[in-house]
């Protein structure tokens, strides 16, 4: 398939990545003329006399966040905003809406918070409801500034309340599932191979990209004389059924890595620090091929993009979030008794144990290290693919590699248990620090925790010392 | 396709701003790496530290260009002492784990909302380059455009240019004379076997931290140098995309020589002004096939150009390690 | 370096009769001891790697530590060495501890060691190789290697590694590369670089392990030429034939402890060694093995997680 073709198919053109040149202002600029544009052009289709003082207005807006991670600003759908005693209206899928009013005069405009996504809220909730006046012969523009994270959290850190050290830490839980199945496979082949893969992180968003990719355009997206067959051959499929051909996309890529690359650099003496540098070239390789198909934009998956969060106790989480936290317990289970249980699994970590004495007990340790290469990039697509139940970007991955290198040297490198344990730590610790410090800089949280491990205990916590000659 | 301008802007790449603040950069990841063997995948962040170190004082502290520059050296070595105390004792890896995450970590944290301040945030750094050029011994007006054959600059390039150089190949010449002093040779002992130089009394963490520090202040200085250039300090200019460049750069040159920066920052961004210079000067209906069919255009481009040096710096780490002008001998010496 | 070429000449033993008297028994005290070893303890996960209670080393002997594979041979080197830390312990050389003093220091103390894979630095000339060894090089400072101001003692150095060159037959290699070398002379080199630093005291972590057998007889006469330049020698060996030939006093681990202590001729009459010897040659694939992969570690990775300093 060509790039151009699966570019041209993205569902928002006009965020195409030359946006992300811009400069947030510029943008910003660009939003509130094309906002008042669009509005004219609205009333005066739906009015058909916009000059004339007694015809209809409009309330009108954005809704918008700043995404830390990625500072660009997020749109947001489905949200309700109601004007008292005139009507309500659902933001559309650019996060605007717009409700026509009687005349010029004071409104109340409310907001439903219920409607927000998850871990989105207002900045300032005490204007909310909004007393506003609308004046003659123009719409009147309204502001609602949500952010991520708990509210008032721009201005300072916000209170130690149960309900918020709750709701945190399953947030932290979550990201450290979603990271302990990234981790494990980068554990797993260090473990096997002596090898720090840099480009583990890429197979983490080409999981994410290819289940997004599967979502929206099939098999077709690939082989275009397809598209006129049902799915999952010519449209998009359900992601369920799309995050199972990420999965396997990854696995592909994990088997073609090691098969074509590193197995035969590994052949050919190929000194590890050379191969290091090998996985940074593939990294920055594989991300701006990804830039170049999937353009810059975030963007989410066709299923379940817009749920509401149901409230589990103290907690709220999205039915989505839910069931992937499920499944990823599941998958780290089942990796678990695969490791445990299988000839496979245990020849896996007597490799990583000490692969020499593997090999003299007559484990074939390269079909060892294809299967760890081939399960532990399908992990991390899987990861990929429920990371990207948030949101989908070329880059996903790259922005978590700190994390699941931090993840992995906490557990101790080349441990897979360990991996599991420090991804569940470093999630919980850098989203329960936002209690303390901004949500825009909890990452470096994982730095910190990297350096405060490496300086008292390098082996990991579950590593043990080794010995040197 | 006017093959003389594509040529006439190619060569004028060779001495220009690029090679040149490459180059310098490059020549701090060779002490780190060519001589050492550290593993530094976040040079770019010593190149921020610099830049930084410049800006802070002139902008926020409001002192002067000058005490700049000395910061934008502390800097750069509080850096290197943040990276190398927790990690040089440690197996190679780890240093590169830190120094990858540390340099994006520094990124995020300058552009930060509440740094903003300080570090001007996202939006960055302004004005704090002026005294730069009014030196009086700046014999270039800004505004003129200096041409000698092929060669064609604006004046305000020409001043940058002139002390960049001077500063590169200054540089070089004093890496060379410590490399062939007995404090390299240790250096060089600790990049081939760091146990038999301990073995043999050398105290190997430190001469680690010691050369981290010199490389780091060598690419804060290739920062400064950028920034000054550029007139300002944008926090994204300071991606991880740089350090892999400067790697793919030095391995191209080979490790461990004494120029090879410099040859291979002018190979790299040479090739790389040719192939873009062609690309964006194709007649009308190849460029418009190219769009059709791959998707490339202008805006693009630049993306390809960051695909290539992936994948460059793939190949060469796996087929040609010491550099395009290494010898054979040579590599079959490379540990392996 | 070629098998024809002429052993140095056989040495007299400035320290023979020095272990009349002695018991061949573990532990038991040496007349003039330069380092003694107390209680020291090293554990691996649930793995005891070592465990010696007592151990003196003669001062100008040459003392050789044996033991089936596995025994804890090169731990306990390490150990001695400061490349590794024990769990408990002491060690004291010339009556000073130097337990866990970090090993770049111990150059300076007079005790110096190799490596069972021979750590030449492959990519630097035989010539700079031997340099390094030099110890106290007012050059090495970052500021004064700027400066000339280490050129004499430069040449100074470079004339002594010139005279030891000469000594273990390798001026023709001076400007090679050490990668150029066999096996037989990069042992040579690293025994010669060690030289360098002036020891009192050389450890020598199998010395003769992958070296042509037509080259052993020569590398045996050079650390026999040890001994006559007054210094200690310590080498671990396998090889029984070897210990016989050159060693003056033999010390046997086995799991860990010392077994057996005692002159060549004690040692080789001794139960309990042939005991550890054939006992555990039958039944220690295992443990082979683990040494194998230490052995490959240590020449694949760049360093070790281990805090090194």
């Amino acid at each position: 398939m060509s790039g151009q073709s699966w570019r041209r198919m993205l569902p928002h053109p006009s965020q195409r990545s030359r946006a992300l040149h811009m400069s947030t202002r510029a943008s910003a600029m660009l939003i509130l003329v094309l906002g008042a544009v669009f509005g004219v052009l609205m009333g005066a289709g739906s009015a058909g006399a916009q000059t004339d003082d007694s015809g209809p207005q409009a309330i009108f807006g954005q809704l918008d966040y700043e995404d830390v991670e990625v500072q660009e600003d997020i749109v947001v759908p489905g949200v309700i905003i109601e004007v008292d005693g005139v009507g309500t209206s659902e933001t559309d899928d650019n996060g605007e809406f717009r409700i026509e009013v009687p005349g010029p005069g004071p409104y109340v405009v409310t907001l439903d918070v219920d409607t927000l996504p998850t871990s989105i809220n207002l900045r300032n909730p005490e204007n909310n409801p909004l007393n506003i006046q609308v004046r003659e012969g123009s719409d009147q523009r309204v502001l609602f500034p949500l952010i991520e994270g708990e509210a008032g959290s721009g201005d300072d850190s916000g209170g130690v309340s149960f309900r918020r050290v709750a709701q945190l830490t399953a947030e932290g839980l979550k990201q450290g599932l979603y990271l302990a199945m990234a981790a494990i496979g980068l554990s797993l082949i260090f473990g096997t191979t002596g090898l720090v893969n840099f480009a583990h992180s890429e197979l983490v968003t080409w999981g994410m990209l290819s289940s997004f990719f599967f979502n929206f355009y099939g098999l077709a997206g690939v082989i275009g004389f397809l598209a006129p067959l049902p799915p999952p051959f010519g449209g998009g499929v359900n992601l369920i059924l799309a995050a199972v051909f990420g999965m396997l996309c990854g696995a592909a890529l994990g088997y073609v890595l090691n098969r074509f690359i590193f197995r035969s650099a590994r052949q050919a003496g190929v000194s590890l620090i050379a191969q290091m540098v090998m996985t940074i070239g593939l990294s920055i390789l594989l991300r701006y091929f990804f830039l170049y198909l999937f353009g810059g934009s975030p963007r989410t998956f066709g299923d379940y993009a817009a749920q509401r969060a149901v409230s589990i106790g103290p907690i709220e989480l999205t039915p989505k979030d839910i069931v992937a936290m499920s499944l990823s317990v599941v998958v780290l289970v089942a990796v678990a008794s695969y490791l445990e249980m299988t000839k496979m699994g245990k020849a896996m970590r007597a490799v990583a144990d000490n692969r020499d004495l593997a090999e003299s007990t007559g484990i074939n340790v390269e079909r060892v290290i294809t299967w760890v290469w081939v399960s532990g990039a399908a992990l991390a697509a899987i990861s990929g693919v429920f990371f990207g139940l948030d949101q989908v970007k070329w880059d996903f991955g790259f922005r978590i590699l700190l994390l699941i290198f931090a993840a992995v040297t906490l557990g101790g490198l080349g441990k897979a248990y360990g991996a599991l344990v420090g991804a569940l730590i470093v999630g919980l610790a850098i989203n329960l620090s936002t209690l303390v410090i901004d949500a825009e800089v909890k990452n470096m949280v994982a730095l910190l925790i990297l350096a405060v491990i490496l300086l008292f205990r390098p082996q990991g916590i579950l590593g043990q010392r080794e010995r040197i000659g | 396709m006017d093959w003389g301008f594509i040529l006439e802007r190619t060569i004028s790449t060779m001495f220009g701003v690029e090679v040149m603040v490459f180059a310098l950069a490059a020549v701090g990841l060779n002490v780190h790496f060519g001589y050492t063997g550290l593993l530094n995948f976040g040079q770019v962040g010593f190149l921020a530290a610099g830049a930084y170190g410049l800006g802070i004082t002139v902008t926020y502290l409001s002192w002067s260009f000058w005490i700049g520059i000395l910061f934008g050296v502390v800097y750069s070595i509080v850096l290197a002492l943040i990276l190398g105390l927790p990690t040089l004792r440690l197996r190679a890896d780890y240093l590169a784990i830190v120094t990858i995450a540390a340099s994006e970590t520094i990124r995020l944290l300058v552009r930060w909302r509440r740094s903003k301040e300080i570090t001007g945030g996202a939006e960055g750094i302004g004005e704090f380059a002026d005294p730069f050029y009014d030196v009086s011994i700046n014999p270039f007006s800004v505004g003129v455009r200096y041409e000698f054959g092929p060669f064609s600059y604006v004046g305000r390039d020409m001043w940058v240019l002139t002390v960049g150089w001077i500063v590169l190949i200054l540089t070089v010449l004093f890496v060379k004379r410590l490399m062939s002093s007995p404090w390299g040779r240790t250096l060089k002992a600790i990049r081939e076997d760091e146990d038999a130089a301990r073995a043999l009394g050398k105290n190997a963490y430190f001469y680690k931290l010691q050369s981290l520090m010199l490389g780091g202040v060598i690419g804060g200085m290739a920062g400064m140098l950028q920034v000054i250039q550029k007139g300002s300090i944008q926090p994204d200019t300071f991606n991880p995309v740089i350090t892999f460049t400067i790697w793919a750069i030095l391995i191209l040159g080979g490790p461990g020589r004494t120029w090879s920066p410099v040859i291979g920052s002018m190979i790299y961004w040479t090739l790389i002004a040719f192939l873009e210079n062609v690309l964006r000067d194709l007649p009308e209906g190849a460029s418009e096939t190219l769009e059709d069919t791959i998707g490339l255009s202008d805006f693009n481009i630049s993306q390809v150009r960051f695909m290539l040096v992936g994948l460059g710096l793939l190949l060469l780490a796996r087929y040609r390690p010491q550099g395009i002008f290494g010898s054979r001998e040579e590599m079959a010496l490379d540990d392996r | 370096m070629t098998a024809d070429q002429p052993a140095p000449a056989q040495p007299v033993n400035p320290v023979a009769g020095a272990f009349d008297g002695v018991d061949p028994e573990p532990g038991v005290p040496k007349p003039d001891p330069i380092l003694v070893v107390d209680d020291i303890t090293k554990h691996f996960g649930g793995l005891r790697a070592v465990d010696v209670h007592h151990l003196e080393i003669q001062r100008g002997a040459i003392t050789a530590l044996i033991g089936p594979n596995g025994a804890g041979k090169t731990t306990f080197f390490n150990l001695l060495t400061g490349f590794d830390r024990p769990d408990s312990g002491s060690v004291y050389l010339n009556g000073e501890s130097i337990t866990r003093v970090a090993p770049h220091r111990l150059a300076s103390r007079g005790m110096v060691r190799t490596f069972q894979l021979t750590k030449a630095l492959t990519r630097m000339p035989v010539i700079d190789n031997m340099k390094l060894g030099a110890t106290g090089q007012i050059g090495e400072h970052f500021w004064q290697a700027l400066l000339p101001v280490w050129r004499r003692q430069e040449a100074e150095i470079e004339a002594q590694a010139d005279a030891l060159l000469e000594r273990f037959n390798l001026t023709h290699m001076r400007d090679e590369y050490a990668g150029t070398l066999s096996g037989g002379q990069r042992k040579l080199v690293e025994m010669a670089r060690a030289l360098m630093t002036d020891p009192t005291i050389v450890m020598l972590d199998e010395p003769m392990a992958g070296v042509n057998p037509a080259l052993t007889q020569s590398l045996l006469g050079h650390v026999k030429s040890l001994r006559a330049d007054g210094r200690t020698v310590i080498f671990v060996e396998h090889d029984m034939d070897v210990v016989q030939d050159i060693s003056d006093w033999v010390v046997v681990m086995a799991e860990g402890a010392i077994i057996a202590e005692g002159r060549p001729d004690d040692i080789s009459a001794d139960e309990r060694v042939i005991d550890a010897y054939l006992g555990s040659h039958h039944d220690s694939d295992l443990f082979e093995e683990f040494e194998n992969e230490q052995a490959n570690e240590q020449d694949n990775e760049p360093g070790s997680p281990d805090e090194h300093a």
